[in-house]
């Protein structure tokens, strides 16, 4: 019976997996419930709701466990109002219900005044980064990788350079970036240029040399030659893969975001998360973060079904 | 065995019919010609010689097998004759003229059938027109007629992997010939497919053999499928691969299954066996290590043979 549960990732049925992949989201929102609302799991504070005769106590006020009840002695001594408070997470830790009302209010009630950023306009210019970083990177990389793949003698002219180079840390060409391209988008979009690019050359490098020379072989035998062959074989031969490959390499041109939008000028969705911060509403840097997650997973999810719309014959993605 | 068949033929004995028309092969014009065909290549090994001394021409809309044992360099041969790869010494020559590259002149039949999985069944034939530079409506009519000629038209549209492996080497046929290439060049085609598939297609491919003008090289290892289809089999022997024999079939045609236990067929078939022997090879070092040491786990009087 329990071995059951260990099946290989076929035997398990289409409901059986949505069934799973839902469970995988609902366990971690199951135990932040547990440790927001059930009072004996942490909450390691107490929330302030009536002052009483303690002078520094407000409303609303958060304030150590030991230190509250040392209060509450101190006013039984001195026969003043007891102070009341309700045990309390610590501000960095809100509630889930907390989260989804700034979520909420984020996209529906967006700030009026300018000089406090607003949810859907930081996360819009965090999207234009990441487009114009992830072009920039695969109008290079895409067919750098392919003739890389293709033609050894190029490989080999290039690979070990960028082999090199994808070991120094994107960030720390961030000084650099801001000297050449100024403090606005041009040095943010450069990080990512740089976090992707040299991965994505190899990989895509990778992903060619895979093709079955047989498949190259029958095409040069009915006549296909040089750039035809990379036109007609080549590229489609490789297409299914190379548009996973691309789906994985936008995941990491995400992870380069924040650090990106830290360069310059703050900006975009990094600058609203660090604002909100300061201002210790958690709940809204929560709501942000979980925002960039389900924009990343959302468009991975419609990229993996467009997928499967494109490239009908391709079997590996049976097994998915 | 003797014994039991002394009237086994000799595999040189040909019937007035049979010598006929090899004498009729002998007036049509030579296709293919290798001259003193070496291949050397490099490997972690040292240098190796794939190849020595190959000499043989193929006539005209003659099938000829070419059978040997593993590391014979039939494949080596195959490839060199498509252009796929070089030969380092001697010179191959179609309608007279030096083999240089892969060309449409020949086409080629792989064994792991290598259709382009992101075409359909129509555009693979369509390739070889294509790269021709014939137009789109020309390329499709020519592909629809050899299409019908495997008897695949009704799947124009479906994706290789739709398809039993008898149905997409039928496919990989139909692409090859669409060029209208002087000879087809095929690398165990049906080395991949069941028994009954395979006798299937090899009656298919004598049928398409005899309606088309076309030239055949067909490397196997099965001693009975190179009787069946050939005219004559190249036998090779492996290091160095060079010609051992070539056989003239003695088996009349039309050629049937039936014939499989004629005299002539099992004659030709002892030379084969006789020249090829199924040595017994040296097993690899790891396979010699493994030595079963069996323990019964049953009961004593459970038996089952």
């Amino acid at each position: 019976m329990i071995f059951s549960l260990f099946g290989r990732g076929a035997d398990i049925d289409a409901r059986k997996r949505t069934f799973l992949a839902i469970g995988s989201f609902l366990l971690p929102l199951l135990v932040w419930c547990l440790v927001s609302y059930a009072p004996f799991v942490w909450h390691p504070k107490v929330l302030v709701t009536d002052p009483g005769g303690v002078d520094y106590f407000q409303v609303d006020m958060l304030v150590d466990k030991a230190m509250f009840k040392d209060e509450v002695a101190n006013m039984e001594q001195s026969h003043l109002a007891l102070p009341v408070g309700r045990p309390s997470n610590p501000i960095y830790l809100p509630a889930p219900d907390d989260v989804a009302k700034a979520f909420y209010n984020g996209f529906v009630h967006p700030p009026k005044s300018t000089d406090v950023p607003s949810m859907p306009a930081s996360l819009w210019h965090s999207v234009q980064i990441i487009f114009w970083g992830f072009l920039i990177s695969s109008l290079i990389g895409v067919p750098l990788g392919i003739v890389s793949g293709t033609y050894n003698l190029v490989g080999r002219l290039n690979e070990p350079f960028i082999e090199f180079f994808r070991y120094l840390p994107a960030p720390a060409f961030g000084a650099l970036a801001v000297a050449i391209l100024g403090i606005y988008d041009g040095p943010k979009i450069a990080i990512i240029v740089i976090g992707t690019l040299f991965q994505q050359v190899l990989i895509i490098a990778n992903t060619t040399r895979k093709l079955e020379t047989t498949l190259i072989e029958a095409a040069r035998t009915l006549g296909s030659k040089n750039l035809k062959l990379l036109s007609t074989v080549v590229v489609p031969g490789i297409l299914p893969d190379l548009y996973r490959d691309q789906r994985i390499l936008l995941g990491w041109a995400w992870t380069y975001l924040i650090v990106a939008e830290l360069i310059g000028t703050s900006s975009g969705i990094t600058w609203f998360i660090t604002q909100q911060a300061r201002y210790q509403h958690f709940d809204n840097v929560y709501a942000a973060i979980m925002t960039i997650g389900i924009i990343g997973f959302g468009t991975d999810l419609v990229l993996g079904r467009l997928g499967r719309r494109l490239f009908p014959w391709d079997r590996t993605q049976d097994r998915q | 065995m003797n014994l039991i068949e002394p009237m086994l033929p000799s595999y040189l004995d040909q019937s007035d019919e049979v010598r006929a028309r090899f004498e009729r092969i002998r007036q049509r014009e030579v296709i293919l010609e290798v001259r003193k065909l070496g291949k050397r290549y490099r490997s972690p090994q040292g240098e190796i010689e794939a190849l020595r001394g190959i000499d043989f021409s193929v006539r005209r809309r003659e099938f000829v097998c070419v059978i040997g044992p593993s590391g014979c360099g039939k494949s080596t041969l195959i490839r060199i004759l498509a252009g796929l790869d070089k030969h380092t010494s001697g010179e191959a020559l179609l309608d007279g003229k030096p083999i240089t590259g892969p060309g449409q002149d020949r086409g080629m039949v792989f064994q792991g059938y290598s259709l382009f999985p992101w075409l359909t069944v129509k555009k693979n034939v369509m390739f070889g027109p294509r790269m021709k530079g014939e137009g789109h409506d020309q390329a499709e009519r020519d592909a629809k007629l050899w299409l019908e000629l495997v008897g695949l038209e009704k799947f124009a549209d479906a994706y290789p992997h739709q398809l039993s492996g008898g149905m997409r080497q039928r496919v990989a046929i139909a692409r090859a010939l669409v060029n209208q290439p002087r000879i087809l060049l095929m690398d165990e085609p049906f080395g991949a497919l069941d028994a009954q598939t395979r006798a299937k297609m090899q009656t298919h491919l004598i049928d398409i053999w005899k309606n088309i003008d076309v030239t055949v090289l067909f490397i196997t290892h099965d001693l009975d499928e190179a009787i069946y289809l050939a005219d004559r089999i190249l036998v090779l022997k492996a290091h160095p691969g060079e010609v051992q024999e070539v056989i003239e079939v003695p088996v009349p045609r039309p050629r049937t299954p039936g014939q499989f236990n004629s005299p002539e067929f099992r004659a030709t078939k002892a030379r084969l066996e006789a020249l090829i022997h199924p040595a017994p090879e040296p097993l690899p070092e790891d396979e010699q290590a493994v030595k079963p040491h069996m323990i019964r786990f049953t009961d004593v009087h459970d038996n089952v043979e």
